[in-house]
């Protein structure tokens, strides 16, 4: 016959059963103490009150225990009621990716944490940086170093990654329909009412409303809370198109060049400007990496690396791949008829390198907007493009012929832009469908 | 915000430096009467007024005291103009274009009389007209989008990728102001959302990129009249037409597609004035209705419009326009071979009041 549990045994069971009643511990002997307390571990019952009430007994055992066992007391993430509940969209469909240029990410993690906790991070450290990353407990997240970046891709083409260029293997990487990707050099930022921005929230606003690239509206995003189309506004116009790329903008360093911001090295962006809007169609413009979010689903392989200067540096004066990935984005977008926006949200970036010495390091870059600009507003890609895919590879050959004799670096630009389409359809997931 | 500033605040706010005094005329329509100018006095006494009375000729319009101005009715209008009068519209705000013709300064500025002085989140009054000059006076950047908006303003410039060579920018030919309180909805969205207010300060202007319409609004707009001028007719509305306001959304097509064949800027966003009256859904829907089928078919008109390279005057980019219009949009109603005709009357008459302009320039920088 199976021995019949004893009175303290059951005891016990029952109090781990009724630990939301008892407000004492203190009067427990010792050895029931401890006793009670494996239990509640074991059942899983141990919650923050609850270990708070084994603490205040003030038993020795009890703090050894807590030792031995590397139980510590967890920051629960402080939920936003944020936009996001009323839009249909699950956390599991947004990942946040960061590219680490600097190994201490703990207070850029902390002035985030509000806002980044309830989602998956994938942080990609710059493959030259040799110091280890420092990020705070607390988060969902992956992190991909030079190790694991050779492993995927193999150690020849991870020098693709150096740099600003280490968050496109984030992307790479993603299975994720949205992604949001901010510089670890910016904060979140305060609006005009002195409350603070929830960037994500705002880009995935930006993403699921639809974009009007046709015909401009001059109170802006007409889908936004007390807003609407003006009169003289197509009727035909307004369901508009998908969004496939929100651009946010800057508070305190604004992403200005190096010889703008030499010129000008107290000038701060304070100006707040509560819109947000549809590039039009056919209109570039030059696209920041900084804060960016986009649908990675419909867009993904056009955002790549692909330009890099000759002396392109850690900072952001000193690189020009962003705006050379948001050129060929904007055209794609235009072709298959998605939508692209700028404006909200808002991040603070922070005060960081001296713009004189970058000056001479992105000179070139500065000059070669010159022949930039131009090419891509000439580009025009066939019918035949149907997918992110093959309109990357259409814009790689018109690079090769019309760029690639004016400077090697255009043409070996190109020859990236064919091996990444390579790289995301081996190892990126393919489910990049024509636009909409 | 949400209410129109004082008659005080607007004085605190006003500087003594009124720019552009003798260069400038303010062009009023009206039908009622010119209450409203009280509150934007001190910004606004300092300069010339053209008010073009719409309606009945008889009545008299009384101008509050101190302002200089010039009033035009219809026995005006007709006595100037004789049978080319038949260009400008009757019972229809867009009568107030006749005012540009008339006028004989380099810029203008053309405000509703139900708008009054707007307050930014400050609580600051707006002074509408010394941002239209900022604006017209600084220059545009229509060939790519600055993502920081306006590069000109204060505390702000072009960004990381602009290139060099496009910042030295255009002309600006237009100031397209906007509108805190009631919204420029057309009827259907009016009837939708009929407590709908605009409480949103945008602090930005920008650039209406090239090759990107726009539905211009008359209520608050100002503009080079030596760059733009005779491309400003606001059409054939109102009494006797089968449609009414789509003045100034149709003026907006045509100088927006002239502006980009010339090298010239249109800019956006600020100031915001307050507008105070919102007028009835049900009768804007029954002057609307024919608009908003019609707007299908004109919108890719516009879009596809291509202007000759020997058009090199404003004048001479809109007789051609009206040419394009007779020809493809005149399938859709007669009322597009009258607006057409129309608008050849309009440069006809144009050039007979401003003789020296007859061949302007396309104002392009250098």
């Amino acid at each position: 016959m199976r021995t019949p549990p004893c009175l303290l045994s059951l005891t016990l069971d029952s109090a781990v059963h009724n630990l939301s009643n008892i407000t004492d511990l203190s009067p427990l002997p010792d050895h029931i103490l401890i006793e009670l307390f494996l239990r509640t571990l074991r059942t899983g019952k141990l919650t923050e009150r609850v270990l708070k009430l084994f603490i205040a007994t003030g038993k020795d055992e009890v703090f050894s225990l807590i030792q031995a066992l590397n139980i510590q007391v967890t920051v629960t993430p402080v939920l936003p009621t944020s936009k996001l509940m009323s839009l249909s969209i699950k956390d599991d469909e947004i990942d946040i990716v960061i590219g680490a240029l600097r190994p201490d990410l703990t207070s850029f993690m902390n002035e985030w944490r509000t806002i980044f906790s309830r989602f998956h991070l994938i942080i990609v450290k710059d493959p030259d940086l040799k110091e280890e990353l420092k990020i705070p407990e607390g988060f969902n997240l992956d992190v991909y170093k030079k190790p694991d970046i050779d492993r995927v891709v193999g150690t020849s083409t991870s020098t693709i990654f150096s740099g600003y260029s280490c968050r496109y293997f984030g992307y790479l990487v993603s299975r994720k329909k949205y992604i949001i990707s901010v510089d670890d050099d910016c904060y979140p930022a305060k609006d005009n009412k002195g409350i603070l921005v929830d960037a994500v929230a705002q880009h995935i606003t930006n993403l699921t409303t639809p974009a009007t690239p046709f015909f401009f509206n001059t109170l802006y995003d007409p889908f936004t809370e007390g807003a609407d189309f003006v009169r003289g506004y197509p009727f035909s116009l307004r369901s508009g198109v998908q969004c496939a790329l929100s651009c946010g903008l800057w508070l305190n360093l604004a992403d200005y060049d190096a010889p703008t911001q030499a010129l000008k090295p107290e000038e701060r962006n304070s100006r707040y400007v509560d819109a947000v809007l549809t590039v039009p169609a056919r209109t570039l413009m030059p696209i920041s990496g900084i804060n960016i979010a986009f649908n990675r689903e419909v867009i993904g392989p056009a955002l790549l690396p692909s330009l890099r200067l000759g002396g392109e540096g850690k900072f952001r004066w000193e690189t020009m791949e962003d705006i050379w990935s948001g050129m060929c984005v904007k055209v794609v977008c235009d072709h298959l008829g998605l939508g692209v926006k700028t404006g909200m949200p808002y991040v603070w970036r922070n005060d960081r390198g001296d713009a004189i010495s970058s000056l001479r390091k992105e000179w070139e870059g500065v000059k070669l907007m010159e022949e930039v600009v131009p090419f891509f507003q000439s580009v025009r890609l066939s019918r035949e493009a149907t997918t992110t895919e093959d309109c990357v590879a259409e814009v790689a050959n018109v690079v090769k012929e019309q760029l690639g004799s004016k400077d090697p670096m255009f043409a070996r630009a190109a020859k990236a832009m064919v091996d990444w389409v390579k790289l995301w359809k081996s190892v990126g997931s393919s489910t990049s469908s024509p636009g909409a | 915000m949400n209410e129109p500033a004082t008659a005080i605040e607007a004085a605190v706010a006003a500087s003594p430096l009124h720019q552009l005094k003798d260069e400038l005329d303010i062009v009023i329509p009206t039908i009622r009467n010119l209450d409203f100018l009280e509150m934007w006095r001190p910004f606004l006494q300092p300069y010339h007024l053209i008010i073009v009375q719409d309606g009945d000729p008889s009545k008299t319009i009384k101008v509050p005291n101190g302002f200089d101005y010039e009033l035009y009715n219809r026995n005006d209008i007709n006595r100037i103009l004789g049978p080319k009068a038949s260009c400008i519209s009757f019972k229809d705000s867009a009568c107030r274009c006749f005012g540009y013709m008339v006028s004989k300064k380099k810029y203008i500025f053309t405000i509703d009389d139900d708008c009054f002085v707007g307050k930014d989140p400050s609580g600051k009054a707006i002074n509408a007209l010394e941002q239209h000059i900022k604006n017209l006076l600084s220059p545009s950047t229509p060939f790519f989008f600055n993502t920081l908006y306006d590069p000109f303003a204060e505390g702000a410039d072009f960004v990381r990728g602009y290139p060099f060579s496009l910042r030295e920018g255009v002309s600006t030919a237009v100031s397209h102001g906007l509108w805190l309180n009631i919204p420029d909805y057309d009827a259907p969205t009016q009837l939708v959302k009929p407590l709908e207010r605009n409480t949103r300060f945008v602090d930005a202007v920008l650039t209406i990129p090239k090759g990107t319409l726009f539905p211009m609004c008359g209520m608050n707009l100002a503009f080079d009249r030596q760059l733009i001028g005779p491309a400003m007719y606001f059409g054939l509305m109102g009494d006797g037409q089968p449609i009414g306001r789509y003045d100034d959304v149709w003026a907006g097509w045509c100088i927006k597609v002239i502006c980009d064949h010339l090298g010239l800027g249109v800019k956006t966003g600020l100031p915001y004035i307050y507008h105070s009256k919102a007028s009835n859904p049900f009768v804007n829907l029954r002057k609307e209705y024919k608009g908003i089928y019609w707007q299908e078919d004109i919108i890719p008109f516009f879009q596809q419009v291509v202007l000759p390279k020997d058009c090199t005057t404003v004048q001479k980019c809109y007789i051609e326009l009206a040419k394009q219009v007779k020809e493809k949009l005149g399938k859709i109603d007669p009322y597009f071979d009258k607006l057409a005709d129309a608008m050849v009357t309009w440069i006809q008459a144009w050039d007979g009041l401003n003789p020296t302009s007859a061949s302007f320039s396309n104002g392009k920088i250098g």
